[in-house]
């Protein structure tokens, strides 16, 4: 919540000016009635005709200015609640850009949508609620309260008193309101990512016929459920406020009885205050609708807040001794969940220009691996060097910009097919039509309705998977990188591509240091050192040669896979 | 058509109806009630006297206390009112995210292709709660309001006809007012749920490419496009609160003239001698009641013309016309024997850019058929059309001799067992996936279907095993393994037609080796249908296709298209050049 607040900092001016406004207006209506009574109590008994028109035409005059006081007053709260807003999702979004990945996975990507999204929207509904509806009603509690002392202290104090314990009572609901607010917004995550697993998967929940629906109503339920208890807690406030204001009023006369009665006050003094108390138990009507949003607001607010104050990682640390080489680990294990380690005791290294080839069955760690070299997550032990350096005493940026990578994830965002290689770097259309040729895309980007300037359907779907591979590729070479890391990049490709995608690549990039992850020996078999990797450990290492020497089971491969070894 | 939406609302609303008109009675008995503490308090002052020492004391704490209990029960009264119309706005809320998702779910894939996912989070998350937020709370002060607004207005009937002229001027002068405003107002929270889904699906979309936006450091230029975003959302956003701004204060500056008139003219009635003086007092008294209500209801306007934009968008979801019904007479299709005509079929997703053309393959029962060909090729439409994700424009299929369209799509569905490229898992644990569509599955069975996979050791390896829950997170399963379980769950299947497009195209030869193996078992009575442009896995088919430029270039064996020496031959060539 504070930090929520801090936004109104560069905006407190306009928004007191507003807040300023919005008293003025409520003044303004204030004054109405009394010339009202005036009217009736002075002007008519006395039959003062001109007055009496002179009175109207203030009123209306008073009326008028009330309207515009409190349009101005709402359009200011708007925009100061829209640019509070404006700033405080930009700061957010930056700071999830910021996110290191293994945070980024803790959050969950469903959850940093829903807080981007529906977290800022409450946020958003509470700032404006607040202004607009939030003035008038403490405004007229607090003026009803400083006439009351001048009226009669004694009586006031009651009134003090019984005002302090509705505060304090729509402070204790609320408070209670927002944890399951919480529990509701959790909720909204679940929502949120079965509504994003179903859009970007819906091709297989059709083939399956998937019952999607009993998960989704589990979220739904589990949502409604949360959301209920808190509006039942809410839906207290308004009616503690009335019964205690009542009470407070019974108190006021009952009191009131005793000090006439004593002769320490006139009776007309109670009248006067059952009339501030009329005015003050109007202004408290919309009260609840401010604090729901309060109470919805500050638990999203607490959700926002989590993401901005997580801490920054991967800061630059200092190096430890490098191994020899451009690129390699020494006794590297990693873990994503802190508990069995995913890859272990990884010791390898690559001279500039080299060809890397990492080979194992599916799951063995060689994504895990390659994820550690750009510092995407970092060792857990042991030192990972680039550019004969530990990449923990790198800068983070400096590092990774050597790097292309395509994962195994990757996917294509919308846009056109050059706005996809291009990938928000503002590279040249030359450039993007290279890359597309080297990556083996162009033969089908050229043969699209507008070439390069082809839009994509969300998520690629008017491509084949083997074109969103080969877009992908390209988007990874067009920054003409000095580390090319293929993830399973040719997964989709068939043999003649995947052949000609490795010659290509060595030609445009003779200098590039390469890192090829693959299931299979073809891919990996010029690489001047292969891993085998076998759950999350390097079985054996070497060239082909080497490894056909001493690795039985990567003669096995061989065998299986290409028909009979040397081939 | 312009108020169908409101139409549509009442549906979800009707089956509440009950409980609604408790909340309206508990609210009307507690807005009586709420009456009686001024007339309690008036007593009680009245009892006071102006003497002291004459004080009834007694009177006026027997009227204290009866104000006390008259204010204690309409709290909770009101109390009541407002937890049924929460529990009601609740159940509201959720048939409505309900049916949003159940109407995502039967819309054609195609929509999923053009929509992105964030808007539909932004209907069923902002949409829903805006619409929940006018039910559970506005709904009753507005309700509220309008009681005590006819109520007091009826006593100035009573009071002063001629007076009360005045309403008959100021009351349809606001109700006027408020519809033009409305009518220009709503367009403009139209385009603020329309921009704010806009922002959700920008946002989604780019938190799900973290990693690359990171890696290829373009968080500025991405942040500078969010920015574009989230000003357009904003200014949006400001643009309709700017114009609702008007609506509430606008209702409250007519009331206010109206109290100007009626004291004007009230005075000229007076001294007119038409209308007593105490008249005029308790006529201005009545019409002050007015004030209250009707400034908390304009204030209301604007929100309740957000929530009637955001529930037009979510009956615009709930109108999406879904993939066609199966009409009258189609069969449900009960055990196949799986024998599959593709005859004389055209089909581009674009009709000026076919990518199958005069495309025709009989597929006998029990075989396996592998189709092989270039990427691009058209091999993943044949499984579309199959599965009648689209039409084709030309020609038709069959199984088993009936064309697709006689049989119920997801009864045909079910008979299909099938592992796409890119592998989906829902949520819930592993066992719970590899048993997805078959309810009641034995955890051996699962077990079973695992080892065919050839992924049970790594299942057993995991902490929790078979129970290990997935997230959507990065530490999650490779794409090997998720392939592997889902192909475990197209093993646990009765289906009759196993149809496996690039099913093991991230999983290592060795694996893919054995799997083929359990393929052979699990072809048994059952037409196989294999997509793949690794020709290790398709050697084992009865008949190749070599799929070209949409055409089936060849076909055959393995060995008849080996010694052939045409396409099929080049690419075998080429993965072992």
């Amino acid at each position: 919540m504070k930090t929520v607040l801090g936004y109104l900092r560069p905006y407190a001016w306009r928004a007191a000016a507003g807040v300023a406004i919005k008293f003025t207006a409520a003044i303004l209506e204030l004054i109405l009635p009394l010339l009202l009574a005036r009217i009736i109590d002075e002007l008519v008994p006395a039959g003062d005709l001109p007055a009496i028109w002179r009175a109207g035409g203030l009123m209306t005059l008073l009326a008028l200015g009330a309207l515009v006081c409190n349009v101005t007053a709402n359009r200011m709260a708007a925009w100061v609640s829209m640019r509070m807003t404006q700033a405080l999702r930009h700061d957010l979004y930056q700071r999830v850009q910021a996110l290191s990945c293994a945070q980024a996975d803790r959050f969950s990507p469903s959850s940093l949508v829903s807080r981007l999204t529906n977290d800022t929207y409450h946020v958003h509904q509470m700032l404006d609620k607040v202004q607009r509806g939030g003035i008038r009603a403490p405004m007229l509690v607090l003026g009803g309260l400083v006439l009351t002392f001048l009226l009669e202290p004694t009586l006031a104090f009651i009134q003090l008193a019984v005002s302090a314990l509705t505060i304090l009572t729509i402070a204790l609901v609320t408070r209670r309101g927002i944890p399951h607010y919480a529990r509701a917004q959790t909720a909204v995550d679940a929502v949120v990512r079965i509504l994003r697993e179903n859009a970007a998967g819906v091709r297989v929940v059709k083939a399956l016929v998937c019952q999607e629906r009993e998960r989704f109503d589990e979220a739904n339920r589990e949502n409604r459920r949360a959301e209920e208890r808190a509006g039942l807690v809410m839906a207290a406030a308004n009616p503690i406020t009335d019964l205690l204001l009542n009470l407070g009023l019974a108190l006021v006369v009952l009191a009131g009885a005793l000090r006439v009665n004593a002769g320490l006050m006139p009776a007309g003094q109670i009248v006067a205050f059952t009339t501030y108390f009329a005015l003050i138990q109007s202004a408290t009507l919309g009260i609840a609708k401010v604090f729901v949003k309060i109470s919805k607001g500050a638990a999203s607010a607490r959700r926002i807040q989590e993401v901005l104050q997580a801490p920054v990682q991967q800061g630059q640390e200092s190096p430890q001794p490098a191994g020899a080489g451009f690129l390699g680990m020494e006794g590297v294990s990693f873990s994503y969940l802190g508990k069995r380690p995913d890859v272990a005791d990884l010791t390898f290294s690559l001279p500039r220009g080299g060809m890397l080839g990492i080979l194992g069955p599916t799951g063995c760690g060689k994504s895990t691996l390659a994820a550690l070299l750009p510092r995407l997550y970092d060792a857990d032990r042991g030192v990972v060097w680039v550019g004969g350096q530990d990449v923990k005493s790198q800068d983070r940026r400096a590092l990774q910009s050597r790097f292309g990578v395509v994962f195994q994830n990757d996917t294509l965002i919308g846009g056109t097919v050059y706005e996809n290689i291009s990938f928000l770097r503002g590279i040249s259309r030359e450039a993007a039509e290279t890359a597309a040729r080297t990556a083996q895309a162009w033969p089908f980007i050229s043969r699209l309705p507008r070439g390069l300037d082809t839009p994509l359907e969300l998520r690629g779907a008017n491509l084949s998977g083997g074109q969103r591979q080969r877009l992908l590729i390209a988007r990874a070479l067009a920054g003409r990188p000095e580390i090319l890391v293929l993830d399973s990049a040719d997964s989709a490709l068939d043999y003649a591509t995947a052949a000609a995608l490795r010659r290509d690549i060595r030609l445009a990039f003779p200098e590039v240091t390469l890192v090829v992850i693959s299931e299979r020996v073809s891919a990996v078999r010029a690489a001047d050192r292969i891993l085998l990797l076998q759950e999350g450990r390097i079985d054996a290492q070497g060239s082909h040669e080497e490894l056909l020497e001493t690795s039985g089971r990567y003669r096995r491969m061989v065998d299986l896979q290409m028909g009979g070894g040397a081939g | 058509m312009k108020r169908r939406w409101l139409k549509r609302l009442w549906q979800f609303l009707r089956p509440h109806a009950p409980a609604l008109a408790g909340a309206a009675a508990l609210a009307a008995a507690a807005g009586l009630l709420a009456l009686l503490v001024p007339l309690f308090s008036g007593w009680a002052v009245g009892a006071v006297g102006t003497e002291a020492g004459q004080v009834r004391l007694r009177q006026v704490a027997a009227c204290c206390a009866g104000a006390a209990l008259s204010a204690l029960l309409a709290a909770l009264f009101s109390y009541g009112a407002a937890a049924v119309l929460t529990r009601t706005a609740q159940a509201v809320s959720y048939a409505l995210r309900k049916a949003a998702f159940a109407r995502i779910s039967e819309l054609p894939v195609q929509f999923f292709d053009t929509h992105p996912a964030g808007d539909l989070i932004s209907r069923v998350c902002y949409d829903v709660d805006t619409v929940n937020a006018a039910l559970s709370t506005d709904l009753l002060q507005v309700g509220t309001s309008l009681l005590t607004v006819v109520g007091s207005f009826l006593m100035l009937v009573i009071l002063s006809p001629p007076l009360s002229g005045v309403f008959c001027v100021t009351v349809p002068l606001s109700a006027a007012l408020t519809w033009i405003q409305m009518k220009r107002i709503h367009p403009l929270y139209r385009l603020r749920s329309r921009d704010l889904g806009a922002l959700n699906g920008f946002v989604e979309e780019r938190v799900g490419c973290h990693r690359a936006i990171r890696l290829y450091q373009v968080e500025a230029e991405d942040l500078r496009q969010f920015e574009g975003q989230n000003a357009a959302a904003s200014e949006t956003y400001y643009r309709a609160d700017c114009a609702g701004a008007a609506l509430g204060p606008s209702v409250n500056f007519i009331n206010n003239l109206s109290l100007a008139a009626i004291s004007v003219f009230g005075a000229l009635m007076y001294l007119d001698g038409t209308l007593s003086l105490a008249a005029l007092s308790s006529f201005v008294l009545y019409s002050r009641k007015f004030s209250g209500p009707i400034r908390a209801t304009a204030e209301l306007l604007s929100d309740l013309q957000a929530s009637a934009a955001a529930a037009e968008r979510v009956m615009d979801l709930l109108d999406e016309p879904p993939e066609p019904g199966d009409p009258p007479g189609v069969r449900e299709p009960g055990k196949l024997s799986g024998r599959i005509s593709f005859r004389h079929v055209d089909f581009g997703y674009d009709p000026a850019h076919p990518v199958l053309r005069d495309f025709s393959v009989e597929i006998p029962a029990g075989s396996m058929v592998a189709v092989v060909g270039p990427t691009g090729a058209g091999k993943t439409t044949l499984v579309s059309l199959l599965l009648r994700f689209y039409s084709p424009q030309g020609g038709s299929i069959t199984i088993d001799g009936l064309p697709l369209q006689q049989y119920t799509r997801d009864g045909l569905r079910r008979r299909l067992a099938i592992v796409l490229q890119d592998s989906w898992l829902c949520g819930g644990t592993i066992a719970d996936n590899i048993a997805y569509g078959v309810p009641g599955a034995t955890r051996a069975q699962i077990e079973e279907a695992a080892r065919a996979a050839c992924i049970h050791s790594f299942l057993t390896s995991l902490p929790q095993g078979y129970d290990t829950p997935l997230t959507d997170s990065g530490a999650g399963l490779s794409k090997g393994q998720r392939q592997l379980l889902a192909l475990a769950r197209c093993f646990l299947s009765n289906a009759d037609i196993v149809i496996l497009d690039e099913a093991t195209s991230d999983v290592d030869p060795e694996t893919e080796e054995r799997i083929s193996a359990a393929l052979e078992r699990l072809r048994k009575g059952r037409t196989c249908f294999l997509i793949a442009h690794r020709l290790a896995t398709v050697r084992s088919a009865d008949r190749i296709l070599v799929l070209q430029g949409g055409q089936v270039a060849e076909q055959g064996t393995h060995q008849e298209l080996l010694s052939a020496g045409g396409i099929y031959r080049a690419l075998y060539e080429a993965q072992f050049s």
